[in-house]
């Protein structure tokens, strides 16, 4: 490094540990602008794939209220996907080329939409546990050093709060119901929960990326502090509503005020990442296809505005 | 009674197909404005089939008893609005000619004075439907004049369906005792504007009028085609497997 680069180098580090913010046109680190844009474009790409295991349910939806909430939290996740890759676009690359790198399996998108959903109470689980875990990560974000990221995030984070609440209020109807109602809630409970947890990444100890993206201010919390926070946020909110935890060694811990929990299955959990999950393929498939199938109307588009531009000018 | 279900679940019927799209359009841009298409049909569903439901005081129905408890023969929507989705190019030529009509039919419900309810639910609708119209008759004229696959895609689009339009405009008791009282439009005037509108865009799109053949109608009385009984079984499964259970 010469000594420009190392002034400027510090210059940053300094700025960015006095809370301020990047924006686009800032000199950065180039390690700091491919992990914003790493974890960015893999934020938008679960977006996307987020949307397959619930739009599945749209069809069955049981009352047409629940289709309209629904249909309006799918269109959110889109909504999502945009911003992210137009923050993506910022450090200069293409949604084009990010899609791309997703569609070929190159990207990682979140692991927890390799799970099925198969019950309508899987559409509960997901908004009130998923969209739960995506908030306790996210809302740190909104006061990340990349202005831009953070503004989408602060976006971001007010609808997911809706989706958790539409989430959780279908699992309390359904609580509230016929024992078949009861079952299918505990079920998705059953199914959704570790997963969920490990939304939060690999524990401290194991994590790679955190001490850098720390001092960055990209991260704010460990990974397991987020975790922590979790439990203790989700399972007041299970008993409320007459729910079980799926996990024996889960109790209370008067001296550090929190909760202690059982241990993760660290096997599935990087199983799942190495493309093992359940529904890994089919989810890759299903993008491609969707991809696939509209190149010429993508394309129709591009002519179409190309001939009006040429008509325009003449 | 008859001439609420129609509009409701014209409404209904759509919706669930471009619900369908959730997650596979051709871009992003597409997915949110399908589903928020899908969205302001469910919107409508709901405030027409309530009524509907109201009407008679002895056996009153909720628009969901009416939405998720009704059997194929009792859908009283057009075939048109029940055909799948084929690809982008037959969804939204399916979308235009129906928008088209759901708009006009829309500003005279919203105008007439029979009913005032109604007229409320139609004057909403009537916003939302504009805006419906405008994104569906964009992409006809894109894909007409964009590239020579997606021109010949959409002309073919547009022909398939055409069998499925007359239906909008074949006057029946229902129709004529409903334009009689004022709710409902006397369709063929509509047809006239309709065919107005239809012309426009096909013209700036490049595209040609199909000639109007053998129209399929049966729709409005109840017989559908193959495509909506598979359509409810799906969008019924939950209520009618709990019966009584609330979501
Ligand atoms: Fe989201
Ligand atoms: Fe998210
Ligand atoms: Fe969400």
């Amino acid at each position: 490094m010469n000594v420009t680069q190392e002034h400027l180098r510090e210059e940053f580090d300094a700025y960015v540990a006095s809370d301020k913010k990047i924006e686009p046109k800032d000199w950065m680190p180039d390690a700091y602008r491919k992990t914003l844009i790493r974890q960015i474009s893999q934020h938008a790409h679960s977006e996307i794939v987020g949307m397959l295991p619930e739009g599945k349910w749209i069809g069955r939806a049981p009352s047409l209220q629940r289709k309209a909430i629904l249909l309006a939290k799918v269109q959110d996740e889109a909504g999502h996907g945009l911003y992210l890759y137009s923050a993506a676009e910022t450090l200069g690359v293409e949604r084009a080329d990010l899609v791309d790198d997703l569609l070929s399996g190159k990207a990682k998108y979140s692991s927890i939409f390799n799970y099925p959903s198969l019950t309508w109470a899987d559409i509960g689980a997901i908004g009130w546990l998923v969209d739960g875990a995506a908030i306790m990560n996210q809302v740190p974000l909104c006061r990340c050093s990349y202005g831009p990221y953070a503004r989408a995030m602060t976006r971001v984070c007010k609808e997911e709060s809706f989706h958790q609440r539409q989430g959780y209020s279908i699992m309390m109807q359904l609580m509230k119901g016929t024992d078949a109602q009861k079952e299918m809630a505990q079920d998705a409970l059953n199914r959704w929960w570790w997963p969920s947890l490990m939304m939060f990444g690999p524990s401290d100890s194991e994590s790679t990326h955190s001490s850098q993206n720390m001092k960055w201010n990209i991260k704010r919390f460990s990974n397991d502090e987020l975790r922590q926070r979790m439990v203790d946020m989700t399972v007041p909110q299970a008993e409320c509503i007459g729910l079980k935890m799926p996990d024996p060694d889960l109790k209370w811990n008067e001296e550090k005020g929190g909760h202690d929990f059982g241990e993760i299955d660290w096997t599935e959990f990087y199983d799942v990442i190495a493309g093992n999950g359940i529904c890994n393929k089919e989810r890759l498939e299903e993008r491609n296809k969707a991809h696939d199938d509209g190149a010429w109307v993508r394309d129709a588009a591009v002519a179409y505005s190309e001939k009006r531009k040429a008509n325009k000018q003449r | 009674m008859d001439a609420l279900l129609r509009l409701g679940d014209d409404a209904l019927v759509l919706a669930q197909r471009l619900g369908e799209w959730c997650g596979h359009a051709p871009a992003l841009e597409e997915d949110i404005a399908l589903t928020n298409i899908a969205l302001d049909l469910i919107g409508q569903t709901q405030s027409y089939l309530s009524l509907a439901g109201s009407l008679d005081p002895d056996a009153p129905k909720t628009d969901d008893e009416l939405a998720f408890l009704r059997s194929d023969r009792e859908f009283k929507n057009l075939l048109l609005v029940e055909q799948s989705n084929g690809h982008f190019g037959d969804t939204i030529a399916r979308q235009f000619l129906f928008d088209k009509y759901a708009l006009l039919r829309a500003e005279h419900v919203a105008q007439q004075t029979f009913d005032m309810d109604a007229a409320a639910i139609a004057a909403k609708a009537v916003k939302e439907i504009r805006y419906h119209a405008d994104h569906s008759s964009k992409w006809i004229i894109r894909l007409g004049d964009g590239t020579s696959e997606s021109h010949s895609r959409i002309q073919k689009s547009i022909n398939d369906l055409w069998k499925f339009t007359g239906e909008m405009f074949a006057a029946d008791e229902v129709d004529i005792a409903g334009s009689i009282a004022g709710l409902l439009p006397d369709l063929t005037a509509l047809k006239t504007q309709w065919d107005e509108e239809i012309d426009k865009v096909l013209l700036e799109a490049t595209l040609v009028r199909p000639e109007d053949g053998e129209m399929k109608t049966g729709g409005r009385t109840g017989v559908h085609t193959e495509e909506l009984v598979t359509m409810l079984a799906e969008m019924q499964v939950l209520p009618r497997t709990h019966p009584g259970a609330s979501w």
